[in-house]
């Protein structure tokens, strides 16, 4: 570490200084910098907050509470791919190596594209490189179909970044989080790729009878995909009928988004959150209560007959399990930025966020999934409910006197 | 059944700023504090509920030669649809007027805070789009009552939720050249993306 330190504080940090040559790139020196080392800064001015759980804590304990979602993600990949290659039944490494083959290469893009994003943001306008990214870039890798070209995948990130994030100011300054304004770029733009209801596209079926024939140390080379419509998109054609079972959407593996499958890896994200207090229960309970109160209703409905759409006869437990919906509630809605900040507002925004995922997933048929745009949606109002739940305390402690 | 249906579609599934901008140089310029975007959202409600059902009857009963009052089985009346312009114009300006006055007597405050934007509401493309909807569309004189009531009510949720976020991202490190309009148009662009959530609904 000593031999660390002296290259890095007296060969490379000169330059870096004011009057050094690279001045300018002072702020991505500064990453790497605090990467390694405790920083000797201070504050001189302001306020004083002094509280070990900072920013970088923050952000390190949800990249921990999504490593179960990517490494189960990421297994569920490969044994969707082996199993679409027609091997019967793929051993547990098999299927992770051949997942990351298909995830490492589409975290590799999101990371360089919004890193350089970043970075460029950080020199000009020179403020730090904080680890926000590393979230947003983790949560858009997992959110991604894993079919999803990479090009695609580098222009949404592009986009949730610099309009996402960057035009407001950076990390903590966003309205909408980052991640779904990426995911919502590529589902519009990219209608064919992202709309959810096919998630593996053939593009050579000799490939596939290949991967058969010359066993199964060929298909792991064989990163193509075959065409296999996600649980979701059955359930809005045909209804409960075709569903997988609930253990197999519990466990995740069933076609879909890279880290969205498997409720089990969300809930053991969800417990890591809720300990640590960096997510908030009351957003995730509320959510849950308003899509489970929605299903609900619409399976009442459906059993008396009034509504006939097949979607709507799905029972409200195998609805809570499917698409996005875990994953949605326990990293999407608890954002700290972009979702509400006052207490009452998180069980408002909770349970509206969940009674519109549910809506949107079973009343509009352009979009089998409703998650990502009902988030956003409340990203929008979030604003909202604060003023007023802080105007209503304000109010009450003044009757108070 | 089908005018609430009517009216869940014109707040979210077709909303005036959002799915049309329609009105955005007032919804741009007084979406600074919550308090005045919901003064004004209010006043286009109002004159929204009015002028659209008031240039219902206008328009099937004196203008449009098939339906008007002159109109027999055997003949259409007169055509005098080349007035529909003037005469929506010269509802909605009178009807502007009215409100003007009303919360000049109401809330001096309001009226202070609403400046040139109240009289401006007699130009606002939102209250003329919507007339020429109901034209179009070919509302009854009940579906044009809901529509104008509905979509200026979608008209002030999109206002009071910039509103917020507005009062929210005050002091948000945005860049200089976007401070203001820009970045409010940026956020716009934004809301339109989220309230695409609706879009394709079929009521």
């Amino acid at each position: 570490m000593k031999f660390l330190d002296d290259i890095i504080h007296n060969k490379i940090k000169p330059h870096f200084d004011k009057g050094g040559k690279l001045e300018q790139f002072y702020y991505a020196f500064e990453a790497g910098e605090s990467f390694h080392f405790v920083t000797d800064k201070r504050t001189d001015t302001g306020a004083h907050v002094r509280d070990h759980v900072d920013l970088k804590r923050m952000m390190v304990t949800v990249i921990l509470a999504l490593v179960p979602c990517f490494l189960i993600g990421t297994w569920n990949v490969g044994v969707q791919q082996l199993s679409a290659a027609g091997v019967a039944s793929p051993g547990l490494v098999e299927s992770f190596i051949q997942g990351l083959g298909k995830v490492l290469p589409l975290m590799l893009t999101v990371y360089a594209t919004g890193g350089t994003i970043e970075a460029i943001f950080a020199c000009i306008r020179k403020h730090e490189i904080n680890e926000g990214f590393l979230v947003s870039g983790f949560l858009i890798t997992l959110v991604m179909p894993p079919t999803l070209p990479l090009w695609q995948a580098a222009m949404g990130t592009a986009f949730g970044v610099f309009i996402g994030k960057e035009v407001f100011g950076g990390t903590g300054m966003n309205i909408l989080n980052p991640a779904l304004t990426a995911r919502a770029f590529c589902f519009f733009a990219f209608a064919q790729q992202m709309s959810g209801d096919k998630v593996w596209v053939a593009p050579n079926e000799n490939l596939v009878l290949n991967g058969v024939q010359l066993g199964e140390s060929k298909a792991l080379l064989m990163h193509e995909a075959v065409s296999m419509a996600t649980p979701l998109g059955n359930a809005a054609k045909t209804g409960a009928e075709n569903l997988p079972s609930t253990m197999e959407m519990f466990l995740g593996t069933i076609p879909g988004s890279i880290g969205e499958t498997s409720v089990l890896a969300c809930l053991i994200g969800a417990a890591i959150l809720i300990i640590s207090g960096v997510g908030s229960y009351r957003t995730m309970l509320g959510t849950i209560i308003g899509g489970a109160a929605v299903t609900i209703l619409f399976n009442v409905l459906f059993d008396k007959g009034t509504v006939e759409a097949p979607i709507l006869g799905v029972n409200w437990i195998q609805h809570l399990f499917l698409g996005g919906f875990a994953f949605g509630l326990v990293f999407m809605c608890t954002d700290p930025v972009s979702s509400a900040a006052t207490n009452t507002g998180k069980w408002i925004f909770g349970i509206l966020t969940g009674i519109l995922a549910m809506t949107i997933r079973c009343v509009n048929p352009a979009y089998p999934e409703g998650m990502m745009l009902a988030v956003l949606f409340m990203n929008v109002f979030a604003p909202l409910i604060d003023h007023y739940v802080v105007g209503a305390s304000v109010k009450r402690r003044l009757a108070r006197g | 059944m089908d005018l609430f249906n009517l009216a869940i579609k014109s707040i979210f599934v077709e909303n005036m700023v959002l799915a049309f901008f329609l009105g955005m140089c007032s919804y741009l310029a007084v979406s600074k504090k919550v308090e005045t975007a919901i003064g004004l959202g209010l006043a286009v409600t109002f004159v929204q509920t009015i002028t659209v059902p008031a240039n219902w009857v206008i328009y099937n009963k004196f203008l449009n030669p098939n339906t008007n009052i002159w109109a027999t089985d055997a003949a259409p009346g007169p055509d005098l649809t080349f007035l529909t312009f003037i005469c929506f114009i010269a509802v909605i300006a009178a009807m502007v007027q009215l409100v003007e006055m009303v919360i000049e007597k109401v809330s001096a405050t309001l009226y202070a805070a609403l400046g040139i934007f109240l009289p401006l509401i007699a130009v606002n493309c939102a209250i003329l789009g919507g007339s020429l909807f109901m034209k179009d569309r070919e509302y009854t004189l009940s579906e044009s009552v809901v529509f104008g009531f509905s979509s200026g009510i979608g008209w002030l949720l999109a206002i009071v939720a910039i509103a917020a976020i507005r009062e929210k991202i005050r002091y948000s490190h945005v860049p200089n050249g976007l401070r203001g309009l820009g970045i409010t148009f940026l956020i716009t662009g934004l809301m339109a993306m989220a309230f695409m959530c609706f879009s394709g609904i079929k009521l």
